[in-house]
């Protein structure tokens, strides 16, 4: 199949893992992906912090860029994000209508009815749930509000990571629960999204999970910021006398990894944190500077 | 309270309760800075946590043994659309019906006109007290105070109601209206303000029961008026009917020689056969209970049986200008079930004062900026998470409305300046893949932003609220766009026969 990929602004942007996680992924089952240059954002922030005006020219540049999978020339649009798709299902034909651009809005409905997300594609379109990924770690599951009741993508994620080769899944208690992003939501009402994030926090640090993934790049960044601050306070707050009895051993925090980036992860190009380097420029080196399996391999080649 | 000031013992602190507002439908700070406020109150989470888990599971429990529930929510959502259609014709209809059972109809543009009806036939019915069965109508227009102001005292029957009211607060859920108070915060109301509690009372529901049972006895048999509101009025028959779990509202439905209801215009069904789909829903949405216990019915007065006058006061007080919004009148499909509230995860946090209306939580954030007309910030208080959509037994579609208000605030221009500038910024920046490919390798200068552990821990600005309680990653030394661009150039080569040897694929640091 020849499928579309929609990298998503923060995908791009930030973090990149994830698409190149869906690249991988898919060529490694036999598709051809394909990455439109001219794809930017699907508008999603814009509209639904109320600038519907304003995302008029990012929707548009979204359904313009994408239109050729209405006519045949791709098969399908992957999006490996759950807000994203459902912007794009669910919001962008209304702003495009709002705005007079009634051809448009028709564009946009036959292109978000060939647009998934990732494991829409993979269960529904592709007919698989076993994609051939191993990833040897304790991992729990964040369903994401938009994936769960704005797509319904119900049990898919989940069918998809129990196939996944000496992984071991932990249930998140109220996994249903609001982690509390929101998109602007976070910063409008940021004291009402921390509380909620405190809660996620505790349940996905009480699981024991080294990871925890979800579908969506956007609660991922707003749980890891919440994972992340919460380890480094663990740390800072231990007793200076029990650090002076040996070596100081870190709290590590709970990775956050896309769905994608455990079924792209297999015995022969295991996941590493290198697929998302973000060494300090100020430091020179680091534990995360590079890792030993890149070099390795590079080496071997 | 977390507060360390000396305003007194504690005892006297722990009920201090949300002062009457001048109006019911807009009161207190901003929601970002009430709900910083309520956020502080350790004992209010723990109640509000505590209540909404308990009822939440019920609910999912008793709605899971109906196995048509979806078509149940498609009826209950498809007469209401009916009812907003036809809702001129249907009130005549209801007006006739009424009138030809021998009450009143009375119609009130707004809170001002329903209150002063009101206070006119308490007056002419000779009497300064009314007994009041638990309404949102009445709470809505601010009834109680309204009467006291003409030297009228109403006293609510409801358990919580009575709660709310002995201790001068407001309430702060639909359903449960003290869900933020303990039964030690209870007993305490009940003996610095009900008069005759009992001097022993403990902190034991039963007591507490028993106590307020005692204290609502002696006004049932001694008041002549009583004021309610309505869960469905049918347009067929002319028939009323509330909806309660104590049988309080009964008494008072029952014993006064005159009842005046209040009732909102968009509260209408169409015939009497409607009310199987939403005594359906109803209970189940809200207390999580199979059957409603108390459902009390009335069609106009019958001699000898029930109060010899009926009134019937229909309010507006901005539902017309609901109605004419199209994607905002469903809205006025809500049956006050309460479901969204406890699913709400804001809601959960916050609490029901933080919202500054009498109608708190999701609905409240779609209906008080429609009702009042005015800009509010209640459409940002949610994450859009969609929980309330889903549990609505008439399936508004709260998530889309919250985001429509969102665009009727920026429209007016009541949304921030500094909003608006970045919102520009960014729709020029994310409309074209040129540019957006420039600034996210611009963006890549936030790495100089960076601490120890590749994280940025705080930011400058706006960015400040993010920073204060999460980290942000470091923008990668790579966008995919590079990535890509790159793996095409890898894939170009290996189908070229190109067997030199490449870098890693690009994922790999360099």
């Amino acid at each position: 199949m020849r499928i579309a990929l929609a990298a998503t602004c923060l995908g791009d942007a930030m973090f990149p893992q994830a698409p190149i996680a869906v690249v991988r992924l898919l060529e490694r089952l036999g598709h051809t992906v394909v990455v439109p240059e001219r794809q930017a954002c699907c508008g999603q922030m814009h509209v639904n912090t109320g600038y519907q005006r304003e995302a008029v020219p990012v929707v548009r540049n979204h359904v313009r860029t994408f239109g050729p999978v209405a006519d045949g020339e791709w098969d399908a649009v992957v999006v490996p994000s759950g807000s994203c798709t459902g912007s794009i299902r669910h919001q962008q034909a209304m702003v495009l209508d709002r705005a007079g651009l009634a051809a448009e809005a028709r564009t946009a409905t036959a292109v978000a009815a060939r647009t998934y997300e990732l494991s829409e594609l993979l269960v529904d379109v592709l007919g698989v749930t076993e994609v051939g990924a191993w990833f040897p770690h304790r991992v729990t599951y964040h369903p994401t509000c938009h994936s769960l009741r704005m797509l319904g993508v119900g049990d898919r994620p989940l069918r998809l990571l129990r196939a996944v080769e000496d992984i071991e899944l932990a249930d998140l208690p109220e996994a249903a629960g609001c982690c509390g992003f929101g998109g602007t939501f976070a910063l409008k009402n940021s004291d009402t999204s921390a509380a909620m994030l405190a809660d996620k926090v505790r349940h996905v640090t009480g699981t024991g999970a080294e990871f925890l993934t979800a579908g969506d790049y956007s609660c991922l960044m707003h749980l890891g910021g919440g994972l992340s601050r919460h380890a480094r306070r663990g740390r800072s707050e231990r007793p200076a006398a029990q650090e002076a009895t040996g070596p100081a051993r870190t709290t590590p925090a709970v990775r956050t990894v896309h769905l994608a980036e455990i079924l792209a992860s297999t015995r022969e190009q295991p996941w590493s944190p290198g697929s998302a380097d973000r060494t300090p420029m100020s430091e020179s080196s680091g534990t995360m500077r590079s890792t030993p399996a890149g070099n390795a391999k590079g080496a071997a080649r | 309270m977390t507060t360390g000031n000396n305003a007194g013992p504690p005892s006297n602190r722990t009920f201090l309760g949300m002062p009457q507002p001048a109006d019911p439908l807009r009161w207190g700070p901003s929601f970002p800075d009430a709900a910083r406020r309520e956020l502080g109150n350790d004992q209010l989470r723990r109640n509000l946590g505590h209540a909404t888990s308990t009822i939440r599971a019920k609910r999912a429990k008793v709605v899971g043994e109906v196995p048509d529930w979806e078509a149940l929510r498609d009826a209950g959502s498809a007469l209401k659309a009916q009812v907003m259609d036809r809702l001129p014709e249907l009130l005549e209809e209801l007006e006739r019906n009424v009138t030809a059972r021998g009450g009143v109809v009375h119609w009130a543009r707004d809170a001002a006109e329903a209150n002063r009806i009101v206070a006119g036939l308490v007056q002419e019915a000779g009497t300064d007290e009314v007994v009041k069965v638990k309404s949102m109508a009445t709470q809505e227009i601010g009834l109680n105070e309204a009467l006291e102001a003409e030297g009228i005292h109403a006293t609510e029957t409801d358990l919580a109601e009575l709660i709310v009211q002995l201790a001068d607060d407001m309430p702060s859920h639909i359903l449960v209206p003290a869900i933020h108070r303990n039964r030690a915060e209870i007993r305490e109301i009940f003996l610095d303000n009900m008069g005759d509690a009992p001097p022993d009372l403990t902190d034991v529901p039963r007591e507490l029961a028993m106590a307020a049972r005692a204290h609502l006895r002696r006004k049932f048999l001694s008041a002549k008026v009583a004021v309610s509101g309505a869960n469905f009025a049918v347009a067929e028959t002319g028939t009323l009917s509330v909806v309660e779990s104590e049988g309080n509202g009964r008494m008072c439905l029952t014993l006064p020689e005159t009842l005046i209801t209040v009732m909102g215009i968009e509260k209408l069904i169409p015939r009497f056969t409607d009310l199987e789909v939403f005594l359906q829903l109803l209970p189940r949405s809200s207390t999580g209970e199979r059957m409603n216990p108390y459902t009390s019915m009335w069609t106009g007065v019958t001699p000898g049986d029930g109060p010899s006058e009926f009134h019937l006061v229909l309010l507006d007080n901005g539902r017309t200008r609901v109605l004419a919004d199209e994607v905002g009148r469903s809205a006025l499909h809500c049956i006050r079930c309460s479901a969204c509230l406890n699913v709400c995860p804001v809601y959960e946090r916050v609490g029901g004062h933080a919202y500054g209306s009498v109608y708190p939580g999701p609905i409240g954030a779609i209906l008080t900026p429609q009702l009042t007309g005015e800009s509010s910030d209640l459409p940002y208080a949610s994450t859009l998470c969609g929980a309330c959509y889903e549990v609505c037994p008439v399936k508004i579609d709260i998530p889309s409305i919250l985001v429509d208000l969102r665009a009727r605030e920026v429209e007016s221009g009541s949304a921030g300046r500094g909003w608006g500038a970045a919102m520009k910024t960014a729709s020029t920046m994310m409309s074209d893949g040129g540019r957006f490919r420039r600034a996210a390798r611009l963006g890549r200068a936030g790495r100089i932003l960076g601490g120890r552990g590749g994280v940025i821990s705080r930011l400058p600005g706006p960015g400040a609220a993010w920073t204060a309680s999460r980290d942000l990653p470091l923008p990668p030394k790579r966008t995919f766009r590079d990535w890509w661009a790159a793996h095409e150039r890898e894939k170009t080569g290996e189908r070229a026969g190109d067997d030199r040897p490449r870098p890693g694929d690009g994922a790999e640091p360099r």
